[in-house]
Formats: structure tokens, C-alpha cells, sequence
């Protein structure tokens, strides 16, 4: 399960990276689908199958299509295509890169005294079961606070979202 | 189907920062605002990430709890920032985010 682990992982960063960095819309959105998939498996991979599970339906099935409709509805053509790649000049890459990789720094530097062998992932599967007993056990008032969180989304998008007539 | 397998936790959290960095690249780098919230969720991404590594690393269920709710917050936000998306398409006629910043007080 290890090279799993570390496959998926690549495929992530790997991924991410184009996403982040591709001019066109659609090609970025599939490949941060890709991303997702990858981390669905790395979610499977240490032993949580139910977030892995979620992950697939929630993340790379509805938001992602979410995205995937709006890039459709808005009709971005080559025109966008063209703007982007103007605005990913070399210039502008310097900043946000190296504050990125500072941060990046600080945490892998924070991350390093932990120690490998004392702190492993992966040993026990948590399932659904589990999840499910806390989700609606201890944890109900966030169940309750997260719908509402949903239905003012869901509020808020609708009128956003209509024309003016 | 269970081998025992043996990942360090600090290689999952090391993932999930390398994903958090490239999602603040992409926030930096990028002017089209879809581009920005597409950055906004691989960030999540991340953060959603450590909480399922730590609480496998713990045997508890308290990680993917919190995976559960970082995924409502996801769902929520993409949904208002897709409308708002649309709005500033639908008046703006551009994706820029320079273009949205008469919107003052």
C-alpha cells in the first residue's frame, strides 16, 4: 500500500502543478479533477475509504461539474486562452513562486522533528461506520450548523445567480 | 485487502503543505477569477488532507468528521463564488478581478 501512497501523491502534486499553471480553463479544470481523483487515493490509502469515497462524489462529482458548467456558460474561447498566457508573463511568476516556496519551506522545516518511525499512517481502516456513529453522536450540533451553512449557500446562490431584468 | 502499511505521517502532511503552496501560487498568480477560486479549493484540498492524515495517525474518527464539514464549507463557497462569477461576467463582460474594483464601500 505504500506505493499507493507515493504514486498518488506524485499524481497530485504533479497535477495540481498544471492545473495551476495552465491558460485554459477546461484543461485546468480536468486537471484539477485529476488532482482530485489522486487524492481520493491517497485517502484510500491511509485507511479512510469513506473520505475517499466522499471525495469522488462530493468534491470530483459536484463541484468540479459545478466549475465545468460555469466554464460552459460563460463560452471562454481562444480570446481567454490568449489573455491568460499574456497574463503568465515570466515577470509575474517571481513573486508569488518564491513566497510559496518560503511557506513551503517553513512547513517542511516544522514538519522535520516529528520523527518517521514513531508516527505511522495507515495501521487501522476507519470506515463509515465509525464516522457515522461520531458524525451523529458527539458532533450532531455540527451536522445541524453545517446544513444551515448549505441552506444560506444555497439562498445566497439563487439570488446571486438570476438575471435583472 | 488491509496489508499493513506504513507511512510516516509527516510524508501525508508535507503532501497536503506542497498542495496548500501551490494553491497560494495559484491565488497570487492568477487574474481570472475562476482560475482564483479553483486555486481556493485545491487549498481546502490540502488543509482537508492533514485532518484525514492526523486523525488516521490517531486511529480516530474526529479527522474525517472534520473532513466531512471542510467539504460542506467547499460546497458552499463554490456555489456562491460561482454566482458571483456569473455576476461579474454578466456585468463586467470580462473575468478580471481588476475589473471589479470600482465595487467600493
Amino acid at each position: 500500500m505504500e506505493i499507493a501512497f507515493y504514486l498518488a501523491a506524485a499524481v497530485a502534486v504533479i497535477s495540481t502543478m498544471m492545473s495551476v499553471t495552465n491558460p485554459n480553463p477546461v484543461h485546468a479544470l480536468l486537471y484539477l479533477i485529476v488532482s482530485l481523483l489522486a487524492v481520493a487515493m491517497v485517502f484510500f490509502s491511509i485507511g479512510a475509504p469513506f473520505a475517499g469515497i466522499l471525495e469522488i462524489i462530493v468534491y470530483a462529482g459536484a463541484i468540479m461539474v459545478l466549475f465545468v458548467f460555469v466554464v460552459m456558460m460563460l463560452n471562454l474561447g481562444r480570446a481567454t486562452i490568449e489573455q491568460e498566457k499574456r497574463w503568465l508573463r515570466w515577470q509575474a511568476w517571481i513573486g508569488p513562486s518564491a513566497l510559496s516556496l518560503v511557506l513551503l519551506f517553513e512547513l517542511v522545516r516544522v514538519l522535520h522533528p516529528i520523527g518517521g518511525d514513531k508516527h505511522m499512517v495507515g495501521y487501522g481502516t476507519i470506515g463509515a461506520r465509525e464516522v457515522g456513529m461520531a458524525l451523529f453522536g458527539p458532533y450532531l450540533l455540527a451536522v445541524e450548523l453545517a446544513s444551515m451553512l448549505l441552506l444560506a449557500a444555497l439562498v445566497a446562490a439563487f439570488h446571486l445567480g438570476r438575471h435583472e431584468d | 485487502m488491509n496489508g499493513v502499511s506504513a507511512i510516516p505521517l509527516e510524508h501525508a502532511l508535507i503532501l497536503s503543505g506542497i498542495l496548500f503552496s501551490l494553491g497560494l501560487l495559484g491565488i497570487l498568480l492568477r487574474r481570472n477569477i475562476l482560475f482564483v477560486l479553483m486555486s481556493i479549493e485545491v487549498m481546502m484540498n490540502g488543509a482537508a488532507l492533514a485532518f484525514v492524515a492526523a486523525g488516521s495517525r490517531w486511529g480516530a474518527a474526529d479527522g474525517q468528521i472534520m473532513f466531512i464539514l471542510i467539504l460542506t464549507l467547499a460546497a458552499a463557497e463554490a456555489s456562491v463564488g460561482l454566482a458571483l462569477v456569473l455576476q461579474i461576467y454578466r456585468r463586467f463582460n470580462t473575468l478580471d478581478t481588476d475589473a471589479a474594483s470600482e465595487m467600493k464601500g
